[in-house]
């Protein structure tokens, strides 16, 4: 048992300092690749901590990662608040908005969920739309340069520096990566793992079930607008892309991928599907289709994932 | 003995549709006792203690516990004012490790990492399954897997534990085991038991209810029911 958790925790570390190391040895496009792939693995973190860990498929995160987003880049650029803050907005705005979703949402189980989280977030892109004298609708806005350059103590941060944004989308990373490793060894996460496989049973053991499930979900809703935020601020574009069914995809196809219900699958999930629609959108633009033909293989011939799959034939200690 | 009701319920019934699988019972249980439910298939013994436990609504009737109507609560809520109830299909969670479901019964009640080692061994141990922690439930023989759940129930520490035919598919030596065990839990909990081998009936219960038909047909002491003509027709007849 324990020696498993011991096993785990250094594996968990060693790839936060490989990730680390990276940054002194890449060329400088894999480089700023990595720090968006770090952001987007904690998105998908985020979304894994419902899917994987509670057996909840969620259709319509993109509006918690918009929520993020929107909520740090448009206190920023409206009330002028600095990035910090702008961040923290973010996390709050992606938390507030699952626990309201989940609210309604978790009544329902199955498809019938999958087609409420659905349509919620077709409400909230639309409303990305709607609002375009704030938003800029489709064509988003760009955050102002001084929003991004703030001093804590005697430290100053450029998050238009690459060597920075890249160790902010890592420690970022790094807290989502260790928060779901923490929850999920807790007894909280035994629930929701309980959850994903025996929701009834679960119940006559004495749980709440509907208040373990809107906990995952808050944990997830505030992971994804973390991400979101983090991405508004690093990358410093919010548009209304990030709030359209692609980005509720996204994820759980990284998910898919990389090893559903595992913490480190959805950074695996993450690389390789960004690298997979790098190389083909070099050749084509229709990688949408790429995506939904790999969305479907994974889940007929390979819906363990990667880690999933390590995980049944080679070391069942993984969490 | 100044016998203390744990359990009643008033004109407790649920019908499906046309069938009236159980039909005005009146059912009391004392405190500290084992009580056996006995009664042809179909009889409504699951449909009564499912209703008892909150896994299924009543159409008409009320259930008192401790001296509280807890009708309107939800199973969830009764198990954590000490009602816990086993399946008669097994379902511990074949996914997990046996440590993993025993934990999941008593980490409400047991916290911090070494103390719920100590009290998962303890329990699993309790059932004879002391080298199975780290073995995956699905895997388990048939009748391990029933002891599994027997382990859930004790890890609640309930008040009153409800077996649903926990000796199906054990075989003799099991059985004997398992009968020994419950003994043993009669000292802290009440255990209502629903059973059909009258072996095991005879040799825990002390007093047994013969179920027919969403009724209570007869109540009384092991050898009373045995000699019950009205009960030797319905059920025992053979
Ligand atoms: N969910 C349900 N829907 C419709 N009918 C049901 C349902 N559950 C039980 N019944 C019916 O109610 C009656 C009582 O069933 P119940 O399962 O309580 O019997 P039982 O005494 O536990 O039988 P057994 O000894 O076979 O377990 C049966 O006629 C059964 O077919
Ligand atoms: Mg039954």
């Amino acid at each position: 048992m324990h020696t498993g958790t011991r096993r785990a925790l250094l594996l968990h570390l060693a790839v936060l300092a490989g990730l680390f190391a990276l940054q002194f040895v890449l060329p400088d496009y894999h480089h700023r690749n990595l720090a968006r792939i770090l952001v987007l693995a904690s998105y998908a973190a985020g979304y894994n901590l419902l899917l994987g860990y509670t057996g909840l498929l969620s259709l319509g995160h993109a509006m918690l990662f918009a929520a993020g987003l929107y909520g740090a880049g448009l206190a920023v650029q409206l009330l002028g608040v600095n990035a910090a803050s702008g961040f923290a907005i973010g996390v709050l705005s992606g938390l507030a908005l699952a626990v309201a979703v989940g609210l309604v949402a978790l009544r329902t189980s199955g498809v019938a969920f999958m087609i409420v989280t659905l349509m919620f977030s077709q409400a909230a892109f639309l409303t990305t739309l709607y609002f375009a004298a704030f938003t800029r609708g489709d064509e988003g806005f760009v955050l102002p340069e001084a929003s991004r350059q703030y001093q804590i103590g005697s430290f100053f941060f450029d998050l238009s520096d690459p060597g920075t944004r890249y160790n902010f989308a890592l420690l970022l990373f790094a807290a989502c990566l260790m928060a779901t490793f923490v929850l999920v060894r807790s007894p909280i996460g035994r629930v929701l793992v309980a959850i994903r496989e025996n929701e009834q049973r679960t119940t006559m053991l004495g749980y709440h079930t509907f208040r373990y499930k809107l906990l995952a979900l808050a944990a997830s809703g505030a992971i994804s607008g973390a991400a979101g935020a983090a991405y508004a601020l690093l990358f410093s574009y919010v548009g209304s892309t990030f709030a359209s069914i692609q980005y509720s995809i996204l994820p759980l196809l990284w998910v898919l991928l990389g090893g559903v219900g595992t913490t480190l699958g959805p950074l695996i999930g993450t690389v390789l599907m960004f690298y997979l629609v790098d190389v083909i959108s070099g050749y084509t633009s229709a990688y949408l289709l790429l995506v939904g033909v790999a969305l479907v293989l994974l889940v007929l011939v390979f819906p363990k994932g990667i880690l999933g799959t390590v995980r049944a034939k080679a070391a069942p200690w993984l969490p | 003995m100044a016998a203390v009701t744990l359990l009643a319920t008033e004109g407790l019934s649920r019908h499906f549709g046309g069938v009236k699988a159980v039909d005005g019972v009146d059912f009391a249980l004392d405190r500290g006792e084992i009580r056996a439910i006995i009664g042809p298939n179909g009889a409504g013994k699951t449909t009564l203690v499912g209703m008892i436990c909150g896994r299924i609504d009543p159409s008409r009737g009320r259930v008192r516990f401790e001296d509280r109507d807890i009708t309107g609560l939800s199973a969830w809520a009764r198990v954590q004012r000490g009602i816990a109830y086993t399946f008669q299909i097994t379902s511990v969670f074949g996914g997990l490790t046996c440590f993993d479901n025993v934990a999941l019964a008593a980490q409400r009640r047991v916290h911090g990492h070494r103390a719920l080692d100590r009290e998962v061994a303890r329990l699993l141990g309790r059932v004879g399954l002391a080298d199975r922690a780290g073995v995956v439930a699905g895997v388990l023989p048939y009748g391990h897997q029933r002891l599994l759940e027997i382990a859930l129930g004790l890890a609640l520490k309930p008040k009153l534990l409800i077996l649903d035919e926990p000796t199906q598919g054990l075989s003799d030596a099991e059985i004997d085991h398992f009968c020994a065990l419950i003994r043993d839990v009669a000292a802290e909990a009440t255990v209502l038991l629903i059973e059909h081998n009258m072996a095991v009936v005879m040799e825990l219960a002390q007093r047994i209810t013969v179920m027919d038909n969403g009724r209570i047909l007869a109540e009384g002491a092991p050898e009373e029911i045995r000699a019950n003509p009205q009960v030797q027709e319905a059920y025992l007849g053979s």
